[in-house]
């Protein structure tokens, strides 16, 4: 029987004027961040994680310094990480291999057009295929390095890519590396991430001619037997380093983590974001609350009259009260609906943009659950909003509200 | 008389009305007595402030009496709480009002239909009732109209349906013709003369003697809230019956 009565509400809805629907602007802007900070939630997480060039392989990265320095990984490390701490670490029993590896700033020149990037070591000899294991990385064309190959590199994507003044780089193509001539052998496929998309490979023994680091490692990727022994591994290593490096624990100018562990730096950033977002949505359905307040007061008001025709034709008390009830709540799931749709669309395009610009094949969240959730919260609020309302529409004296 | 033989609907016994406006009280109605029978046509008349707003709005229980009781269909209606009192009034009696106050954002037909919603009957029946009594009033080709779109006359002529939709003992009519012109007034009247001419119990309020003499079995007239004077149709002519009604009123009561 209560169907009636939010059927009835509808009619009444139908009749409403912009004003009316003005007031659900709040409600309608809190449900849209909050259904498109979802819908692009993993989305978001995706494209910082593959920022920081975080995998999901069983690897854990050994640094000197933090990871606040400045520069590559490693970089800004007045103590660096040596070969000999990487041959240590790979002595312990839960370690497969640890990988010294440096990130070394140098100039790019291509077609006399002069940019600075990154180049990477990769390590000769059986370490090879545990290193590109390590990086996740992968050929798009032509092919990788060998231990032979000296003034040979591999690309990132986004050299091969054309840009406004630089065209894009092809296999055979001739580049300077701090003035010296390098052959591109191989383009990498697509990453999403800016540091591998613009990255350039080189062997170990090539690049250390180039800069000169020697014994010094920039970073250790270490690779771990089991991937349950994660934990136990890491903390491991960090004692290993404390004795090696001479500090106390809490005292540590080194870092060891573990992709979870950098993970959660990323999720709490995300997190902070999102708590902001969260923050703004909850005030405007706050103001947006208040809004069916007002605008079901005043309707009470403006319809003083057709509460007094209503009850002279034998509506109760509680019937009077349902009607603005529902028609209150109805208005809350009106914001709350528009909100749905928008924060969905928010969600996916921003999902496609993400994807775009990563190359990445994300696909947006569409939880269904919680939009329902949403949509029955938002009748809720509107609900709630208007029990007031309803309560004086109910207990006015018929004889003066038919007095209009 | 054949009074006696009839049911009594209504009933108002030894009724005031006070308002407080301001320091003063003002009594609207003064120890009132009356009663109607079913099927009678009767008119309450009187000039503006006499308290024939006040007496409908206590035979039509939407107002408590200040003293008094007041019967419907032999129940004290004082007694009852708020929400009984307004199934009571939605069983019981159908409004009729100068206004129309037709509700705007419903249509013709969602009108009819809202009185039959409130007694919590079925949607296919008040769908049926509502197209029966829009076919009684003539305007079952205006159903699907909001009432902006038609004329005073077809108003009133929802309304009167409205009024019937729970086939109510009383049909409660304030000023019925008051916002209508003499011509589509007196087709108005005629629908209210023929539910009579069924059987229907009419109460109507007007200060319009004509009106009054026309339609009316019995009329009371009152003034300063008070019963003033009765008359009663005997063949084309009223005659007075001031003395033996509220003799009678008396002796009943006692």
């Amino acid at each position: 029987m209560n169907l009636d009565y939010l059927i009835l509400a509808l009619k009444n809805l139908k009749h409403r004027g912009v004003r009316s629907w003005l007031t659900l602007l709040g409600i309608f802007i809190g449900v849209t961040a909050v259904v498109s900070l979802i819908g692009l939630g993993a989305g978001l997480q995706a494209a910082v994680g593959a920022q920081f060039g975080i995998s999901s392989t069983q690897v854990i990265t050994v640094q000197a310094g933090g990871l606040n320095s400045f520069g590559p990984p490693g970089s800004g490390a007045v103590n660096k990480l040596t070969i000999d701490d990487a041959d240590a670490i790979e002595r312990l029993s839960s370690v497969d291999v640890a990988l010294p590896r440096n990130i070394e700033t140098i100039s790019l020149e291509i077609d006399d057009k002069l940019t600075i990037s990154n180049a990477i070591s990769v390590p000769l000899g059986e370490k090879r295929k545990k290193a590109w294991e390590v990086m996740g990385l992968e050929i798009d064309k032509g092919r990788k390095l060998q231990d032979s190959d000296l003034k040979k590199i591999v690309v990132g994507y986004s050299l091969s890519e054309d840009k406004e003044d630089i065209k894009g780089v092809k296999i055979g193509d001739k580049v300077l590396i701090n003035n010296e001539k390098f052959e591109i052998i191989g383009i990498l496929k697509k990453e999403g991430s800016l540091i591998f998309d613009s990255v350039i490979l080189m062997n170990d023994n090539v690049l250390d001619d180039l800069v000169n680091y020697g014994n010094e490692a920039d970073m250790i990727a270490v690779i771990v037997k089991d991937k349950d022994l994660m934990d136990r591994t890491k903390e491991n290593i960090e004692k290993l380093m404390r004795k090696r490096r001479d500090v106390k624990e809490g005292e540590e100018d080194f870092e060891v983590s573990t992709p979870e562990s950098a993970m959660e730096t990323v999720n709490s950033v995300l997190g902070a974001v999102q708590a902001f977002i969260i923050i703004i949505a909850s005030i405007s359905i706050l103001v947006g609350t208040l809004g069916i307040v007002n605008t079901m007061t005043t309707s009470v008001l403006e319809r003083k009259k057709e509460i007094g025709i209503m009850k002279a034709i034998g509506a109760t008390n509680m019937q009077i009260f349902l009607q603005f009830f529902f028609e209150s709540g109805m208005l809350g799931l009106v914001g709350g609906l528009v909100g749905v749709v928008f924060g969905t669309i928010i969600g996916i395009v921003g999902v496609i943009g993400i994807n775009q610009f990563l190359g990445a094949e994300l696909s947006p969240v569409i939880n269904f659950a919680l939009i329902g959730g949403t949509l029955l919260g938002s009748f809720m609020i509107g609900a709630i909003a208007g029990i007031v309302p309803a309560m004086n529409a109910a207990k006015q004296n018929p004889v003066e509200a038919l007095r209009g | 008389m054949g009074d006696k033989a009839q049911r009594e609907v209504i009933r108002l016994r030894d009724v005031s009305k006070h308002y407080q406006m301001g320091d003063s009280i003002v009594k609207a109605l003064d120890h009132l007595e009356f009663k109607v029978y079913q099927g009678e046509f009767v008119a309450i008349m009187g000039p503006s402030g006499s308290g024939k707003s006040t007496a409908m709005n206590l035979v039509g229980s939407l107002d408590m009496p200040t003293h008094g009781t007041i019967y419907l269909d032999d129940g004290d209606v004082s007694e009852l709480s708020e929400s009984n009192l307004a199934q009571i009034r939605g069983q019981k009696i159908g409004f009729i009002f100068q206004s129309f106050n037709l509700i705007p954002n419903l249509t013709v037909k969602e009108n009819v239909m809202l009185p039959m919603m409130f007694q919590g009957i079925s949607i296919e029946e008040r769908r049926e009732k509502a197209e029966e009594l829009l076919k009684l009033v003539e305007l079952d080709d205006r159903m699907g109209h909001y009432p902006g779109e038609i004329s005073g006359g077809q108003m009133q002529r929802v309304a009167i349906a409205r009024s019937l939709a729970n086939d109510p003992e009383v049909v409660l009519a304030d000023e019925p013709t008051g916002n209508l012109d003499t011509k589509t007034g007196a087709i108005v009247m005629e629908f209210l003369e023929k539910l009579h001419k069924q059987g229907k119990t009419i109460i109507m309020v007007t200060h319009d003697p004509d009106l009054a003499k026309k339609y009316a079995d019995i009329v009371y007239w009152l003034l300063d809230g008070k019963l003033n004077k009765v008359t009663k149709r005997v063949g084309k002519n009223f005659v007075d019956v001031t003395k033996a009604k509220k003799k009678g009123l008396k002796k009943e009561q006692e």
